[in-house]
């Protein structure tokens, strides 16, 4: 393993997107810093930027408005960076699929390396889901990676 | 009380309203002509009291409704006006002269879904949608909208 | 490379990358520390939820509107369901409307210490924040108990509601909401009768009664203003008019009086809910509806940020012909700028915060100087202006 993906695999450091959603993942998102779940102590820490970020935790629909901003703070993203669509919305549309304003799922503007699915996802799907993602950077491709 | 509000309203706006529908204690619908609704708006609101809730325009194909729902909190009741708009003349008063600034963003969003001009409205530019994707003459509401 | 990573506790609020040429959630426009004007741009989350609806059937209605907002996911389904049991001049049997209230205030309550944490967090009080979120957490525990799912519960549709509460449940349910209470003291404590809190809201970003009026503010935002209105008083749906309880009305207007109004009413809702349980009674959850008979109906319900307004217009067909959502925040959400011009920019965050906006709308935040256009902070920069602006009244 190359010395830039050991880095990153030591702790994990996390930036938020969402690109229109109900919320409800971004706010479960929230929840693993509170005490209950306290991802930092697993390594994992949300960041405020995109160039700080080893992975990008993306929610919602993708709306129109949003999809430039997307790729956008995709290409910003220091390589390699994970990317994990959350929520039914995040991994094809969800409920949301046949809108007038929706542009297309997550995984037709950006790569998509895990997916967790939920409405919302369980707090602990999620972290699941991270570590899988981890996992598969290391090597460990679990068979699947459907969280 | 609530009897004497309903009597009181029809007394003042007379003849302004042609169809008088009391579908339960708590909703009524008054049907106005869209020539009359900011005069109507007026009265309910600044002479009555009543809260504007929101507005909702729909597409009936012969021809597009607009339904203005007042909230009369004393008393628990929702007042809806009522107001058919020509799809040749799609075109009404704005209330923003009435009702200010709770009107402001309602009618940017029933002429961007639907294509309804406000006359009078300060600045009726798109609310929800984006101006790129969304070119003039598409109206995501209207019956005959196609989703590509 | 880790060296250069700045380890903070951060909200991950603003998703994108600061300074970015496209429009902005709030657009804050200032002249040096004072805000002179805001542009408001919607549209990041629309996801044309009411076209949607006109192709669903009356169930699956509720289950896409409960989607429209993950923190008042049950007010939407409730509004709906009331104004299709609108169209046919139906109420749902006794049991159902007390579980509907249940759900109801136990989900304000977990709005309310949501919006509580985040303030806490643009106020630079993270341990508000986390106590706020830790507090909440036994509130979805409930939720999951009950309805099997700790968001997005699926609980109302028209006609009554789609569980059961277990009588055996009661006991834990109870319990959980007394320990509330000794939390929400504590709340109260650390946060209105904090002098360092007093200075840093009391007096900041006002909206006047006149205005809230004007904008037909809704929820807290209104009766913090003095405007006392409130739908389970005013127009009692579900088991309101059964349950002694208060209607909280602060007159300043203030931040502090918006706050105020928040955490009085958690303990307004603790009494509701306990009193619901008591007096719980048995039979049907649900009326078995079949089939919607052309006709129109409106439902609206007060939601944790206020009136949640619903009309349903049916042909006879088993889609809804037109549906009509409003939420409250598409009232409150303008009040913004009654409120926040003329204002310092320190306190911009926790203005725009007090207005309750879906909080994920917060983020995109911007600020250009009023005369050149340019921009000049992020989002970022004006939470960390409001942490500083307490720290330093902390030292004084």
């Amino acid at each position: 393993m190359s010395l830039k993906t050991k880095a990153l695999t030591k702790s994990i450091w996390v930036f938020h997107l969402s690109t229109g959603s109900c919320n409800n993942c971004d706010i479960e998102i929230l929840d693993l810093l509170t005490p209950r779940f306290d991802v930092e102590r697993f390594g994992i820490t949300l960041v405020g930027s995109i160039r700080h970020a080893d992975a990008l935790l993306v929610t919602g629909v993708v709306t129109k408005k949003v999809a430039p901003r997307l790729i956008k703070v995709y290409e910003q993203a220091p390589k390699p960076c994970l990317v994990i669509a959350m929520g039914a919305c995040g991994c094809g549309q969800g409920i949301f699929r046949d809108g007038y304003n929706t542009y297309l799922p997550v995984d037709k503007v950006i790569p998509v390396d895990a997916y967790v699915p939920g409405c919302p996802p369980k707090p602990e799907a999620m972290i699941l889901g991270i570590v899988k993602a981890v996992e598969k950077l290391k090597g460990k491709d679990r068979s699947s990676l459907r969280g | 009380m609530a009897k004497q509000l309903m009597f009181k309203i029809k007394e003042r706006l007379g003849d302004l309203v042609f169809q008088f529908e009391e579908k339960s204690a708590k909703r009524i619908y008054l049907s106005v002509h869209k020539a009359d609704i900011r005069q109507v708006a007026s009265v309910l609101v600044k002479e009555f009291g009543s809260r504007f809730s929101i507005a909702s325009g729909m597409d009936n194909v012969k021809n597009f409704e607009i339904l203005y729902h007042f909230s009369f909190d004393d008393e628990g009741k929702v007042i809806t006006v009522r107001t058919f708009v020509d799809k040749d003349s799609l075109e009404i008063d704005s209330l923003t002269q009435v009702l200010g600034a709770a009107a402001v963003w309602i009618e940017r969003e029933m002429h961007e879904l639907l294509g309804i001009n406000f006359s009078g409205h300060p600045d009726l530019k798109k609310l929800l949608l984006s101006d790129a994707q969304w070119p003039d003459k598409k109206y995501p509401l209207r019956r005959d909208f196609k989703n590509e | 490379m880790s060296e250069n990573k700045k380890r903070q506790t951060i909200i991950p609020i603003g998703p994108f990358h600061p300074l970015q040429e496209e429009p902005e959630f709030f657009k804050l426009h200032v002249d040096g520390e004072t805000v002179v004007d805001i542009e408001i741009n919607l549209g990041y989350n629309h996801r044309g939820i009411e076209k949607l609806s006109e192709g669903k059937s009356y169930d699956q209605v509720t289950f896409l509107v409960e989607r429209i907002c993950g923190i008042c996911s049950n007010a939407h389904p409730f509004a709906f369901s009331i104004a299709v049991e609108d169209i046919l001049g139906i109420q749902p049997p006794e049991r159902a409307q007390f579980i509907r209230t249940i759900i109801a205030e136990l989900e304000r309550i977990h709005s309310h210490l949501l919006w509580l944490g985040l303030a806490g967090h643009f106020l630079g009080y993270n341990t508000v924040f986390m106590w706020a979120w830790k507090y909440r957490e036994p509130v979805l525990d409930i939720f999951e108990a009950i309805t099997g799912n700790r968001n997005h519960y699926g609980m109302n549709k028209p006609g009554g509601v789609r569980r059961d509460i277990d009588n055996n449940d009661i006991p834990s349910i109870l319990k959980m909401v007394n320990d509330l209470v000794l939390a929400v003291d504590m709340f109260k404590g650390a946060v209105l009768d904090d002098p360092v809190l007093h200075a840093r809201l009391k007096g900041i970003g006002i909206l006047k009664k006149e205005d809230a009026i004007e904008y037909a503010a809704v929820g807290p935002v209104a009766r913090a203003s003095g405007v006392a209105i409130d739908i389970r008083k005013d127009e009692p749906y579900a088991a309101y008019d059964r349950i002694k309880w208060n209607v909280i009305v602060e007159q300043d207007g203030d931040v502090y009086a918006k706050t105020q109004v928040r955490i009085l009413e958690l303990y307004q809702s603790i009494e509701i809910i306990r009193q619901c349980l008591k007096k719980l009674p048995d039979g049907p959850i649900d009326v078995k509806l079949k089939e919607i008979t052309e006709g129109e109906g409106i439902g609206r319900i007060e939601a944790p940020r206020g009136e949640c307004f619903h009309y349903v217009r049916s042909d006879g067909s088993n889609s809804p012909v037109r549906h009509k959502i409003r939420a409250p925040s598409y009232m409150n959400v303008p009040t913004a700028k009654a409120s926040i011009v003329g204002q310092q920019i320190a306190d911009a965050t926790i203005i725009l915060a007090s207005v309750d906006p879906c909080y994920c709308c917060t983020e995109r935040l911007s600020v250009v100087d009023a005369k050149s256009g340019n921009p000049v902070l992020d989002s970022e920069a004006l939470i960390k202006m409001s942490q500083e602006k307490t720290k330093k009244l902390w030292k004084s």
